[in-house]
């Protein structure tokens, strides 16, 4: 039996599409990922399997538990952070722990060992407001508060938003620790980092799921031809890049710019001569193997 | 970028809350039309400092000096001399897209004829014409994104704060986002940013991170990675922001 079991789902808000006959599965223990931009139907999905919101056609199982039939058993076996802060400003850390295990008719006492490696971290804040908190503390009593009554299936949707990469890291140990608990995780994210540390992750664009692979799959997929270029003048070489015939997309990648390239038209050693031409100095071209966010962009584009 | 002409300037700015200092001591210039990345952990004191830099929280020592008009002493002045823009608000999601440039150009003292010609060039450039009368609640988030940070500088200030302005956008998104920083930088707005995406921080000029209150670095992300012996600014932000002792 599948963790998660979505059956050509389909959802509408009035004339937009915000899902189109999506099916997928996710197994017990796996950590798969929602990557795909804003508005691409990631947390309507989210909403529609945590019973939250109902589908037009389509049927989903959680754990066996059908969403629309199930619902009330479903909601006392799933945990939930959704996409902004969830918890309640103005009680403290241990306040809002304390009221989520009480809404699940548990303490936290009787499920301390599932949370205590991400708590433990925050325990000595306890009578801290959580309206106080900074970001990664938050997703840290927001993950606990999600984990108390020891759900089956947690649903994390962009649960690293606004936290530093420090605190993001530590998070992400966090959910492999879980992973190993035997606790499925339904994660969405923008950061491609945190794709390549999903078991399998699904690229979404319009309410269409475009590929479901592992990560390394993914990048074994991408078959164009792929250089990382540098120069003095960074943003005039984007633009330049662009221009050059041959080229067939060119996006900023931090310190170089990733190009793709037709190699019929364009060679490493003509690029150069091109730039140099346009009045670049210090080009450094290097043929290079793509990341999975050389993957996300070329979809993107599309 | 004119590295004659400073247009931050701070000097042992500092914030205390009770007996926590949240903001310890810190000196920085900024230089105009230059793209400054101001980094660091959560609960570093970054907001804190960027408050009393945009005029909304009075320093409890030190001194500080924005588009030339002093923090403590002639914060109005500063406000209506630079742009803002936050990840948390923006723009007023229940007035349309027109609406919300017309209603923040008038707060900066913009004339109505400049307003309304403006906005047909900023609609035009956006590729937003069709769109002028959406209300920004239905916008996607990377539009809404692209619309605020427009906004924040529709009236040309010579500083636009952006705090976290790409938090929870796509990767695609985000790199048109930056294209839109690079050209208002192209003109010679001075651009004061805090991220945390470090692929970000490379296309700063400068970065500096803070640590438990103080700049525990302040270079060109060249530099920096030199100096750590690193690849990469994630690298850099690891070695500096892990010794932190804030429990957050």
């Amino acid at each position: 039996m599948a963790a998660i079991e979505v059956e050509h789902i389909s959802k509408k808000y009035g004339e937009v599409e915000a899902l189109r006959d999506v099916s997928f599965s996710v197994n017990k223990g796996e950590i798969f990922g929602l990557i795909g931009p804003d508005g691409a139907g990631k947390t309507t999905l989210f909403r529609i399997l945590t019973t939250l919101i109902r589908a037009n056609s389509g049927s989903a199982t959680i754990a066996g538990l059908d969403v629309v039939k199930d619902y009330k058993k479903i909601r006392n076996q799933v945990g939930y952070m959704p996409g902004r802060f969830s918890l309640y400003q103005d009680m403290t850390i241990e306040e809002n722990l304390t009221f989520f295990a009480t809404v699940f008719n548990t303490t936290i006492k009787e499920n301390y060992y599932l949370i205590k490696d991400i708590y433990q971290q925050i325990e000595p804040f306890k009578d801290r407001r959580a309206g106080k908190l900074s970001g990664g503390m938050k997703q840290k009593l927001a993950l606990s508060c999600a984990l108390i009554h020891k759900p089956v299936v947690l649903f994390l949707d962009e649960p690293t938003t606004g936290v530093d990469p420090v605190s993001r890291k530590e998070f992400w140990e966090m959910l492999k620790a879980l992973k190993v608990q035997g606790i499925t995780i339904l994660v969405s994210t923008p950061y491609m980092d945190e794709a390549m540390l999903c078991d399998r992750i699904a690229l979404i664009q319009n309410g269409s799921f475009l590929d479901i692979e592992t990560p390394q799959e993914i990048i074994n997929d991408f078959k164009e031809t792929i250089w990382s270029v540098r120069s003095l003048n960074m943003s005039a070489l984007l633009n330049d890049l662009r221009l050059c015939p041959g080229i067939e997309s060119c996006f900023a990648f931090g310190d170089v710019h990733h190009v793709t390239v037709n190699e019929s038209l364009l060679t490493i050693a003509s690029l150069k001569k091109q730039l140099q031409e346009k009045g670049h100095i210090d080009i450094e071209i290097q043929s290079i193997k793509p990341t999975i966010e050389d993957c996300y962009m070329q979809l993107a584009s599309k | 970028m004119n590295e004659n002409n400073i247009v931050i300037e701070t000097k042992d700015l500092t914030k205390r809350f009770g007996h926590f200092t949240a903001v310890d001591h810190i000196t920085f210039n900024v230089h105009e039309g230059e793209i400054f990345g101001f980094l660091g952990a959560n609960g570093a004191g970054k907001t804190t400092a960027m408050k009393m830099l945009c005029g909304l929280s009075k320093p409890t020592s030190g001194s500080g000096k924005v588009a030339g008009y002093d923090i403590g002493k002639q914060s109005e002045l500063v406000k209506r001399n630079i742009g803002y823009m936050s990840q948390k608000f923006s723009l007023y999601e229940d007035l349309k897209v027109w609406e919300n440039i017309r209603l923040f150009a008038g707060i900066y003292g913009m004339k109505d004829k400049d307003i309304a010609i403006k906005t047909e060039e900023l609609l035009s450039r956006l590729g937003f014409e069709s769109e002028r009368n959406t209300l920004v609640k239905s916008l996607p988030l990377g539009w809404k994104q692209k619309l605020s940070f427009s906004v924040s500088i529709f009236h040309e200030p010579k500083i636009v704060f952006l705090d976290e302005p790409t938090g929870g956008v796509d990767p695609a998104t985000r790199r048109q986002f930056w294209e839109l920083i690079y050209q208002a930088a192209d003109r010679g707005i001075t651009v004061f940013v805090t991220t945390h995406y470090m692929d970000e921080a490379e296309y700063c000029n400068r970065v500096s991170i803070m640590v438990d209150g103080v700049i525990e670095a302040l270079d060109s992300p060249v530099n920096l990675k030199k100096q750590f012996g690193v690849n990469g600014m994630e690298d850099v932000f690891y070695k500096l922001a892990r010794k932190a002792k804030r429990g957050e």
